[in-house]
C-alpha cells in the first residue's frame, strides 16, 4: 500500500549536516497495524511525514498503490492526502476556534460533499468514538482523551485506507492512552484501516501486528522480518 | 466550504479583539475620510441644486490683468467688462451677470441677522434650477425698474417670518426695505456662483455699472445650448479677452480671463495659478492622494495579517495534512480578509453618514446637504477590497509555501 524505497532524508545548514533518515526501505501493507519504535530524534517522526506526504525526502521515492509520488504536484498530493490518509497527531492539532464537529467535518471540505453529507458522516465519526454528546463543543473545553479521540474522529471522517498517527497516546495518562489504543485497535481489526503508528510505548507497540524500530535514522529491526524468517 | 471560512474568520475576529480594532478601524476610518472628501467635492463641484446642469455651463469669476514689469492684479470682474462682453457673446442660449455675495445686517425685533445678499438680472433664474418653495424669481420688468424687490431663502425666511406667510411681507437690509416675492430653498456656501440668503435686481447696484474698468465685483454665468456647444463657446470668450487685450494696449499688457466649469475654475485658480488648465493634474493629484491614503491601511492590514497568519501555522498545516492545497490555504485566508474588508466597508459606511450628517447639523458649512454618493462608496469599497485581497493573499502565499510539516511545527522556518 505504502513503500518507502531508499529513503534518506537530510537536514542542511550552513554549518551543519543532519542526516535524520538514512537509506529507508519500508513496505506497508494494506491491513496492516505498523507500529515504528525507536529513542528520540531517531527519525521516527520525520519518516511518518514523509510517508503521509507532509515533508519531502532528500533522496528516494514514496509509493503509494503503486504509483510514485515524486512528480505529483502540490494539488495531487493534497488529493491523495484527502482521500487516502488520515493523520491522528501527538499534539492533536485541532483548530481552537472551529467546534468538534466542524472540526471532524475538516477532511471533508476538500471535497465535492455536501453540507449535510458532512455534517452526517462527522457526527458518525465522532459515534465510533465515543463523542457523540460534545459535538457543539469546542477543543478548549475537552480533556485531552477527549481532544484525541475528536483527533481520531477527524482522521475517519474521510475513510481514509491509512491511518498515520504520531505519537497517540504521548500527552495522555495511561487510562486515557489504553483507551485510544482500544479505538485504533478496533479500527484496524474491525474496519481493516491499516494504521502506522510512532510510540514510545512498548506496550503499546506489542499490541500491534508488526513492530519496526529505528535507530539514528535507520531502520534496525522488522517484527514482520523476523516472523518470515522463523 | 465558504461557511467553514466565515466561522473561522468570525471566531478569529472575536478572539484577537485588539486586532480586530486596528484592523477595522483602518478600512472603516480610510473609507469613512474618502467619502466624506468625496461628499465634499461632490457638493462643490458636482451637479448639485441649483448648478444641475453642469455639463452646459461656464462661470467667469476672475479676470488677470498684467500690467507689465512682473505686476499683475486679478479678481472678479466688474459689471462694465461682463455687460458689454460677455453678455453680447453670439454662442451661449443665456448669460447672467450677478455680483459676488456680499455681508449685510438686518434687523428683526433688535436681533441681528448676518445676511449674504447677491444682485442678480433675469437670467440668473433662467439659467439656474432654484428650487421655489413660495412664489417666483423677479422677471425682466423689475430688473429694468430697479424694483426693491427680493427672493429669500427658506431660513431667512423662516428667521423673519417663522410659520407665517411670507410673500408680500417687507424685510429690511442694510436699512433699504425689499419685497419678497419668492422663497427658494437653501444654496450651500460652496456653491459661490448662486448661494446668497437674499437675491434681488443687479440693477439696485447701478452705482458700480459706471465703472469702466475691468475688475469689480460681479461673476457671470453662461448657458450653451447644448453641452457639445462649450468647446465653441470657450473659443469665443478667448477670441473676446485677446480683443479686450488689443482694445487696452496702455493700461494692461495682457488680460486673463477663461470661461471655465466649477472644476476647472478651481483647478485653474489653484494648481494653475489663474492661468492654466489644469484639471487633469488636480485629478492625477488627488487619485495619487487618495492611492497613498489607502495605501497605509493596507500597509497596515499586511503587517498584521502576517502576524496573524504565522500565528495560525498550526491551522495551516492541519488543513493541508488533510488536503487543503496551497491554493485553498490562500483561497481561505482571501476569503477571511474580504469578510473583514466587507465588514469594516459597512462600519465604513455607517461612519460616513454620522460624519456627513454631524456636518449637515453642525453648520460649519452654511446651508450643506452633504450626502452620501453610493458610487463613491461603491469604488471606496472595490479599493478597499483589492487592497484586502492583496494584504492577504502576500500572507498567505508565503505561508502557503510552507511544508505542512513545517506548519504543524509552528512555521519557524
Amino acid at each position: 500500500m505504502i513503500q518507502l524505497q531508499d529513503i534518506e532524508k537530510v537536514y542542511r545548514t550552513k554549518t551543519i549536516e543532519t542526516v535524520a533518515l538514512h537509506r529507508v526501505n519500508l513496505h506497508v501493507e494494506r491491513g496492516e497495524f505498523v507500529s515504528i519504535m525507536g529513542p528520540s530524534g531517531c527519525g521516527k517522526s520525520t519518516l511518518l511525514n514523509i510517508m503521509g506526504l507532509l515533508d519531502d525526502p532528500s533522496s528516494g521515492q514514496v509509493i503509494i498503490d503503486g504509483q510514485p509520488v515524486k512528480t505529483h504536484s502540490d494539488k495531487q498530493l493534497a488529493r491523495l492526502r484527502n482521500e487516502k490518509i488520515g493523520f491522528v497527531f501527538q499534539s492533536y492539532h485541532l483548530i481552537h476556534d472551529l467546534s468538534v464537529v466542524d472540526n471532524v467535518e475538516l477532511p471533508l471540505l476538500y471535497r465535492n460533499v455536501s453540507a449535510s453529507e458532512r455534517r452526517k458522516r462527522a457526527l458518525a465519526a465522532l459515534e465510533k468514538v465515543g463523542l457523540s454528546a460534545r459535538t457543539k463543543h469546542f477543543p478548549s473545553q475537552l480533556s485531552g482523551g477527549q481532544r484525541q479521540r475528536v483527533a481520531i474522529a477527524r482522521a475517519l471522517a474521510g475513510q481514509p485506507e491509512i491511518i498515520l498517527a504520531d505519537e497517540p497516546t504521548g500527552n495522555l495518562d495511561s487510562v486515557m492512552g489504553d483507551e485510544i489504543m482500544d479505538i485504533l485497535l478496533r479500527l484496524n481489526q474491525e474496519e481493516g484501516t491499516t494504521i502506522v503508528m510512532v510510540t514510545h510505548d512498548e506496550n503499546m507497540a506489542l499490541k500491534t501486528n508488526r513492530l519496526v524500530r529505528f535507530f539514528d535514522g535507520q531502520q534496525v529491526a522488522d517484527s514482520r522480518l523476523v516472523e518470515a524468517q522463523i | 466550504m465558504l461557511k467553514n471560512y466565515i466561522k473561522i474568520a468570525w471566531a478569529v475576529l472575536l478572539r484577537r479583539k485588539f486586532f480586530t480594532f486596528i484592523s477595522l478601524f483602518g478600512i472603516s476610518f480610510t473609507l469613512m475620510v474618502l467619502m466624506v472628501v468625496t461628499s465634499l467635492f461632490d457638493h462643490v463641484f458636482g451637479p448639485q441644486m441649483p448648478e444641475r446642469e453642469t455639463d452646459r455651463l461656464l462661470f467667469v469669476n476672475n479676470l488677470r490683468e498684467e500690467q507689465g514689469e512682473g505686476y499683475s492684479s486679478s479678481g472678479p470682474p466688474s459689471y462694465f467688462f461682463l455687460d458689454r462682453y460677455v453678455r453680447r457673446m453670439q454662442t451661449p442660449e443665456k448669460v447672467s451677470v450677478h455680483s459676488v455675495f456680499n455681508p449685510v445686517n438686518s434687523y428683526i425685533h433688535n436681533k441681528k441677522l448676518a445676511l449674504d445678499i447677491k444682485h442678480t438680472d433675469q437670467q440668473f433664474w433662467e439659467i439656474l434650477d432654484f428650487h421655489f418653495l413660495e412664489g417666483n424669481p423677479f422677471g425682466a420688468q423689475e430688473v429694468k425698474n430697479a424694483s426693491r424687490v427680493a427672493v429669500i431663502n427658506q431660513t431667512t425666511r423662516k428667521n423673519y417670518f417663522g410659520t407665517g406667510p411670507a410673500l408680500g411681507q417687507t424685510i429690511e437690509v442694510d436699512q433699504v426695505k425689499y419685497r419678497v416675492i419668492g422663497v427658494v430653498e437653501d444654496v450651500p456656501v460652496l456653491r459661490i456662483h448662486s448661494y446668497a440668503d437674499v437675491w434681488v435686481p443687479i440693477t439696485l447696484k447701478s452705482q458700480e455699472f459706471k465703472d469702466t474698468g475691468l475688475r469689480g465685483g460681479f461673476f457671470a454665468t453662461i448657458k450653451a445650448r447644448q453641452a457639445a456647444d462649450i468647446p465653441k463657446i470657450k473659443e469665443e470668450y478667448d477670441r473676446i479677452i485677446q480683443e479686450v487685450s488689443r482694445l487696452n494696449p496702455k493700461e494692461t499688457k495682457q488680460v486673463h480671463s477663461f470661461a471655465d466649469a466649477i472644476l476647472e475654475s478651481f483647478a485653474r485658480a489653484f494648481p494653475g495659478n489663474g492661468k492654466q488648465d489644469k484639471v487633469t493634474f488636480l485629478y492625477t493629484m488627488m487619485a495619487l492622494a487618495a492611492f497613498l491614503f489607502m495605501l497605509l491601511p493596507t500597509i497596515n492590514l499586511v503587517n498584521i495579517n502576517i502576524s496573524r497568519i504565522m500565528e495560525r501555522s498550526s491551522e495551516i498545516g492541519v488543513r493541508k495534512a488533510f488536503g487543503a492545497s496551497s491554493n485553498t490555504i490562500i483561497g481561505q485566508f482571501v476569503v477571511e480578509n474580504v469578510f473583514l474588508t466587507l465588514l469594516g466597508g459597512l462600519l465604513g459606511f455607517l461612519l460616513s453618514a454620522g460624519v456627513l450628517a454631524l456636518i449637515n447639523d453642525s453648520g460649519i458649512i452654511v446651508y450643506s446637504q452633504l450626502g452620501l454618493n453610493l458610487r463613491v462608496f461603491a469604488w471606496g469599497l472595490l479599493l478597499c477590497l483589492v487592497f484586502g485581497l492583496i494584504s492577504g493573499v502576500y500572507p498567505a502565499f508565503k505561508m502557503s509555501r510552507l511544508h505542512a510539516v513545517e506548519a504543524l511545527r509552528g512555521g519557524s522556518k
